[in-house]
Parts: structure tokens; sequence; C-alpha cells
């Protein structure tokens, strides 16, 4: 299934379209490659940067393929596989576990079907584990495409969060 | 009880942190007027006189890095703004940006006309976000009034401008060589020191790295004519902190509180204590590389000396604390967890250090821990502390070495295996 999205990427016109902005609205500077691609990502559905969008930057900018996937590989918030629509983040950290976000885990993985780093059938949704986000005053807490849920401490509460992006 | 004080965080509330105008309304941009009247060594010697220490974490004389920063010869020198938050329990800075960005702007210019800086960057971590609009904007406005730009406040030759970077979900680049390098566009990897950051910072420009709290004092220092920070704390800890306190806490959150504050005030003062009238196992100061102590540290005055001597630190200003639902050594496998993922495995004894704490952490949660495996964990933690490349490995095991004196009990296994 993953290895069929990635043969399958090309870049439409109209990605072809918004990198672009994203590089000029970072002057071209390969300096600030860690935000661009923090960017792009955002623009592909899957929520990572496929290898084509890699050496589409690197040429534009440009810059070794290999600085990219260096950061690529380096930074968690970066991903180059496909990943969901909406990768449900949950915090392991301490200050989340004490708050018992392993019972907020056990929730997600019930509703969604699903284990960590498992993407549900549709496409949609994913769990990933990652630590502290600074949301601590909130715990336990899930983080989705950049969005902060927290006070999870009820079923009903994750699948209002997961129902409203529905 | 209320033992809070508004000093670092008086502008929280007062104005609409999406306006400039509303900034210079409440008198936004004063302390940068009175600071190009004085000369840069003047402003260093106001920090150092108010021995503001870096909040982000080493408590670094604040007023001398300045006063060194503004020593080191170079056409062309930075000032970075550490805002990559990431020892847990800490969400501080998160506050500080969110409420009030101007005073960390303008704090940010004061920096740089007293170092002599020409270029600036906010190297914020790519957690908080949903806060670059903000900030984005509020440099957009800060150069559409002359705050940044060319010639500031008329004064020739104060030419400043600054950057906004992200980071990416690397705890490694809170550590300054790391950082450095996240901004020049490379995987954020510590590289070993010197040459110091101060003469070859990012771009191998002289550098002068301060966290978000730091710069945020320095305006509101510099018109403090009626002493109201140098009122509070005492001896080598004066002035006011931003604590978070979080865990098993009723009212979790950032608190402003003058150094000399007990612990217990900020817990079961501020926090409002531990709910369903649980008892506290631990407190862990500082963020995950911070050192624990129990019950006892209670009644100690929250300043630099007072926790050192109780045998912790206040590290970047955290409280977490846990109640007796979770056991010691829970608590210490969880810490792990975090540093063994974040270790960026570029030396062996954090890489390979964390990977072998990790399994003689559960070797003890599982009762199969004999005696030497206990010597093996105290071995490894000092090897680590001692040849880590960069402070992550060398404050990872701060916790357990911390634990180890605080609850010897939970470490006494048997021998008869």
């Amino acid at each position: 299934m993953q290895t069929e999205a990635k043969q399958a990427f090309s870049i439409s016109d109209e990605l072809a379209n918004q990198i672009d902005q994203v590089l000029a609205a970072h002057d071209h500077d390969a300096t600030q490659i860690v935000g661009i691609l923090l960017e792009v990502q955002d623009l592909i559905p899957q929520q990572y940067v496929p290898e084509a969008v890699a050496f589409y930057i690197a040429e534009k900018l440009p810059i070794k393929v290999s600085i990219i996937y260096d950061c690529l590989t380096f930074y968690s918030s970066l991903s180059d596989k496909p990943r969901a629509k909406y990768p449900v983040e949950i915090c392991r950290s301490v200050v989340c576990r004490v708050n018992d976000s392993d019972s907020l885990l056990d929730t997600l993985k019930k509703i969604l079907n699903i284990e960590v780093g498992e993407v549900t059938y549709d496409g949609r949704f994913m769990i990933e584990e990652v630590p502290c986000f600074g949301a601590c005053d909130v715990a336990p807490a899930i983080r989705i495409n950049g969005k902060v849920y927290g006070h999870l401490d009820t079923p009903e509460k994750v699948r209002s969060v997961l129902s409203s992006l529905m | 009880m209320s033992s809070e004080v508004r000093f670092i965080t008086k502008n929280f509330g007062k104005y609409n942190p999406d306006s400039i105008d509303s900034y210079i309304s409440i008198g936004g941009f004063s302390a940068l007027k009175k600071a190009v009247k004085m000369d840069g060594e003047d402003i260093a010697s106001v920090i150092a006189a108010a021995k503001v220490k870096g909040r982000g974490g080493a408590a670094y004389d604040m007023g001398r890095k300045w006063s060194q920063a503004r020593a080191v010869k170079g056409e062309h020198k930075l000032v970075i703004c550490n805002a990559d938050e990431g020892e847990t329990c800490t969400f501080k800075d998160r506050e500080l940006i969110k409420n009030d960005p101007f005073n960390l702007i303008e704090g940010m210019i004061i920096g740089a006309y007293t170092v002599q800086a020409r270029d600036g960057y906010i190297y914020m971590r790519e957690e908080y976000r949903h806060l670059r609009p903000r900030l984005l904007s509020a440099i957009k406005q800060a150069e559409e009034k002359g705050f940044l730009g060319d010639n500031i406040l008329g004064v020739k030759g104060f030419n400043f401008r600054l950057h906004l970077y992200s980071g990416a979900g690397a705890y490694v680049c809170g550590e300054g060589t790391a950082l450095i390098r996240s901004i020049e566009g490379k995987a954020g990897r510590p590289r070993m020191k010197p040459p110091f950051i101060k003469v070859s910072g990012a771009f191998a420009l002289p550098t002068c790295i301060n966290n978000v709290e730091s710069f945020s004092i320095v305006p509101h220092l510099l018109l403090d004519d009626s002493n109201v920070y140098t009122n509070c704390g005492n001896g080598e800890s004066i002035g006011t902190k931003l604590v978070s306190v979080g865990g098993n806490v009723r009212k979790p959150g950032v608190y402003e509180v003058p150094f000399g504050t007990t612990v217990r005030e900020i817990i079961f003062g501020l926090a409002e204590g531990i709910p369903g009238g649980r008892r506290l196992r631990l407190v862990q100061f500082g963020g995950a590389s911070g050192k624990v102590s129990d019950e006892r540290i209670l009644d100690t005055p929250y300043t630099y000396d007072d926790l050192k001597a109780a045998g912790v630190d206040v590290g970047t200003g955290s409280l977490l604390v846990i109640d007796d639902r979770t056991s010691v050594i829970d608590f210490l496998r969880y810490t792990q967890a975090f540093f063994s993922h974040e270790s960026c495995g570029q030396c062996t004894p954090c890489r390979e250090g964390n990977l072998h704490m990790k399994l003689l952490l559960d070797k003890l949660a599982a009762g199969e821990a004999h005696p030497c495996d206990i010597e093996k964990m105290k071995k490894i933690a000092n090897i680590m502390t001692l040849t880590s490349l960069c402070g992550l490995g060398e404050a990872a095991q701060n916790a357990l070495l911390s634990a180890m004196k605080i609850f010897p009990e939970v470490f006494a296994v048997g021998g008869a295996h």
C-alpha cells in the first residue's frame, strides 16, 4: 500500500506551484531548509515529503538532496514516509503518562481500530507516539496537524475530537 | 494563599499581542528608547547588578555573557533567542511568546544594541507552530515602525534584522551548537567546543544565545526605577522566576514567583496541591534532565543556592509533581524513554548508554535486577555524565542518580539470585 503510494506520487502542476511559493517565501535560502520542508509537508495530503518532492526542492534551491534526506531522517517532525491526513500525535512523556495517557492511548487504538504506527483503512488517521510538545498544563494531550487537544481524560472527549475532523 | 508577582509577566493581558500600536500604548519600546541613550556596557551592568541568570537551564550570568559578547571583535555578530523549549513540563516560554511577543522582540533589539549584533534569530520549536503567525506579524510590524531595520530610532549604524526559524521536533536542538547547525540548514547534531559560540556560532559568526525568558526580563529591568525586581529574592537569587508546574496538581500552569518562595507554596499554594487526597511521591525540578526529590524539599526556598544545597537545581524552572500512583521506577522508565528517543546518536556514551539504561530499568521494574545491575547502572550513568559530547548525554541520568540518593530502598535489590 505504502510502496504503491510512493510509486504513484507525481508532482501536479498545482503542487509544483505551491512548492515554488514556499521556496519564494523563504527567499530560496537553503539555510531555511527545515522550515521549507515543514511547510511543504503540510501541502501533501499524507503529511510527508515524497522522494519526487525532495528531488524537486533539491533542484530548485539548489541544495544537495543528501542534505534534505539528512534533515528528513533526523528531525522527527519531518517524514519521508506516507503518514495520514490526520496523524494523531499522542504525548508519551512523563507529564502526560502520570495523567493517564495510557488510557488515552488505549481509547485511541479502540476507536480507530489501529495500533501505534498504523494507518486507518481510509488513510485518514494514524497514531504516533511523540515526546513532550509542551501541553503539560492540559495533560493528557494529543496534537493533530499542529493543533493541541488537551484534557482528554474520557473516551467521549476523544471521540468528539476525532468526530470534529470527519 | 497567593505569592505570585507580576514583573516579567506584567504585560500579560494588558495589550493585544497582535498589535504593535496596542503594545506602544502601554509603554512598549520605551525601554529600547532608554537603552539607545546608554552605553552597551552599562546595559550589561544593569543586568549583572540584578544578578540575572540565564533562564534556559544553565543559569549562566547573563550580564557577564552580554559583556563578553560585546567584547568579541567582529563586523557581523548575531543574537539568537532559544525558543526550543523542549524539556518536559516546561512551557513558560510558550506563554511569553503567546502573551507578550513584542516584549521579547524589544528585549532582543536591546540585546543586539548591547552586543552590537546585526542579525537576530528566534529559533522556535515546531511544536509551537501555532505561535508562528503571531511572531511573524510582530516582526513585520516592528519593521514597519522602524524598530527593526537600519538606523533604528535614529541611531546611526544601529542596524538589526530579525529572522524566525523553526525547529522540527528535535530536543537536542535546544543545545547551543545543535541549534546553530539547525539554523544553518543542517541536521541538529551538536559539535565539540571550542570554538565557543560567542566566538564562532551560527555561520561561524560571533553569536550570543539567550532564552526567551532571559530576553523578556531586559526591557522591564531597564525601566525598573523603583527596584521592584531587585527587591525580590536574596543573595545570588534576585528577582522573580517563571515556574511551570505540571503533573498531578489541581492547577497546572505557569506562575511568576519571587525567588525565596517555598516549594510548598508553589505546589500547594499556587498550583493548589495534589487532587484526590493522594500523597506526593516525588518532584522533578528543571525538566527531563533535572534532578528529583521528595516531600523533604517542600519547605526549601526556591532559590539557586537553597535548591542546590537540597540536591536539585532550578534548571528550566519546571516543577513536575508526581503522586503515589506512579512508582519511582516507572517515573524513571518514562524519563529514560524520552532520552532514548531524543539522543541524536552521534556519540557512543549517549547512544549506547541510554539504550542500556533502558534495559536495566526494565529489568529492575520486572523484579529481576541483581545488585551488580544497580552497580552497572551507576557506572554507565557516570560514564555518560563524564564523557558525552553534549549536555543531553551529560544530564540524561540526573533523574536516576538523584533518585538513587533519595529513594535508596527502590534500588536495594536482593543478592541471592
